[in-house]
């Protein structure tokens, strides 16, 4: 049985240098998983392949929605379906919130621009960020920023969310609003999965979390097996130093 | 004769003024049409520059390479006195205008590419991840992020490419510094030359100090 996301044999190399060991893995439709481990252990690598903002080998293969996500037409439809939040925001300093929220679906789904507006301000406040729709992304912090950012990946009306440490670029004090968000979005049923660092996060709100180091899978369960009492030494290892600081 | 009757001759430079503001009228012509030419060939050029197949990448860059190393006046010899042997007369005004537009295209294009590549890989990548295809994330992302950093530099250009127009006046275009040695000779007087500098100066020192106003604000960008 193959899941809404199923990735099988996705190895990456950078080089000679092996990112990813033939990682397989089957996520379901509305499952919020949360994927830890340390820096360089591939797990920013693996979310950028789901909607292939990095190549794989071939070889290699990763499905959404039963889609390949391979190089041509289906890869548009692919990142249709797939929205993404990036660790800097990315947001288009050019345009106002507002219009930034609008783009993607004016451009890639021929929303009228009337019709872009009314979603735009919809999803504005559902993120909390309706006084700011007007100004430049610049004005913003960096904790609006990121709400934004993720008000325009929902702009698009995705199946799956990829977040890619949401929280790491932010100051202390605004990772809160930012994982509010999160987790109202976990609570109505969207596909997540979510590179982060934040292990209060992954507890409470993750229904799987992945241990990943060294380009391969360590260990997978329920947030009490791997947060709580994992298996691996390298897992223990790992927590006992994100924990203990 | 003194220096003022001999450079700065007012009543030579009033007899010979319309035929300099005949010969300005071209070089503006020329110039102007030329810089929307190179413009469009230098975009061009960027964008196949960076993201044509490679062969066609390659054969860019030798382009881009060969045009700003060739000097301008020999190109114009080339187009005006040596094409007519492969079968292709071009006027004076067309040949001149080729000839700045392939130089100054390959100049752009090199301004162009800096000013893509100075957007942030994240831009290219949010474009992406939200499915917008090559043609909309240029247009809506890039091009507009890319056009602040690029504007000093293109503008130095530009006036490089109307103050290259003089030497269209070898192959006998009847641009302002043609009209300006032929009324020199005429009245047998070189005031008609210090009055063309001055409209030069007139046209362009405007601009020079628009792309130092730019530079101060923006911080940084240079062009040729």
């Amino acid at each position: 049985m193959r899941g809404f996301i199923s990735i099988r044999d996705l190895r990456k190399y950078y080089g000679s240098f092996q990112a990813l060991k033939g990682i397989d893995l089957d996520i379901d439709k509305g499952e919020v998983v949360c994927v830890i481990g340390p820096s360089g252990s591939g797990k920013s690598t693996l979310i950028r392949c789901i909607n292939r903002l990095e190549d794989f080998s071939a070889g290699s293969e990763i499905r959404v929605d039963n889609i390949p996500v391979k190089a041509g037409r289906s890869l548009a439809k692919v990142r249709a379906e797939v929205g993404m939040v990036f660790q800097n925001f990315n947001l288009f300093p050019h345009l106002s919130v507002r219009e930034n929220v609008m783009l993607a679906p004016r451009r890639v789904r021929g929303t009228s621009r009337a019709e872009a507006g009314v979603q735009a301000d919809r999803l504005l406040a559902r993120v909390g960020i309706s006084e700011q729709a007007d100004k430049h992304p610049s004005q913003l912090s960096g904790g609006q920023q990121q709400r934004v950012a993720i008000a325009r990946a929902l702009a698009m009306e995705p199946q799956v969310m990829l977040f890619d440490e949401p929280t790491s670029a932010l100051d202390p004090e605004m990772v809160g609003e930012v994982l509010d968000v999160m987790r109202d979005l976990a609570s109505t049923g969207v596909t997540m999965v979510v590179v982060t660092h934040e292990m209060g996060f992954a507890r409470q709100v993750a229904d799987r979390v992945i241990f990943m180091d060294g380009g391969e899978i360590i260990e997978s369960g329920s947030p009490e097996q791997v947060l709580s009492a994992p298996q691996e030494l390298r897992t223990q290892s790992f927590l006992s130093a994100v924990l203990n600081h | 004769m003194d220096i003022v009757d001999t450079f700065f001759n007012t009543e030579v430079l009033l007899r010979t003024w319309p035929m300099l503001i005949k010969g300005l009228w071209i070089t503006l012509q020329l110039g102007v049409l030329s810089i929307i030419a190179g413009l469009a060939l230098g975009l061009l050029l960027a964008l196949m520059r960076l993201y044509a197949v490679t062969p066609v990448q390659w054969l860019t860059r030798v382009y881009i390479d060969i045009f700003r190393s060739i000097p301008l006046l020999v190109l114009l010899i080339v187009v005006y006195y040596a094409l007519p042997f492969l079968g292709l007369r071009l006027s004076p005004f067309a040949s001149a205008m080729t000839a700045l537009t392939m130089v100054s295209g390959a100049y752009a294009a090199e301004i162009f590419r800096a000013g893509i590549q100075a957007v942030p890989q994240g831009q290219f990548e949010a474009s992406a991840a939200l499915g917008m295809n090559y043609r909309r994330t240029m247009a809506d992302v890039i091009l507009p992020q890319a056009v602040k950093i690029v504007i000093p530099p293109l503008t130095n250009n530009s006036i490089n490419v109307i103050k290259d127009t003089a030497l269209a006046s070898v192959v006998a275009m009847p641009d302002l510094l043609k009209q300006a040695t032929q009324a020199q000779a005429l009245a047998a007087n070189p005031s008609p030359l210090i009055g063309a500098a001055i409209i030069y100066v007139a046209i362009l020192r405007p601009l020079v100090a628009y792309v130092s106003r730019l530079e101060r604000r923006f911080g940084g960008g240079s062009g040729r």
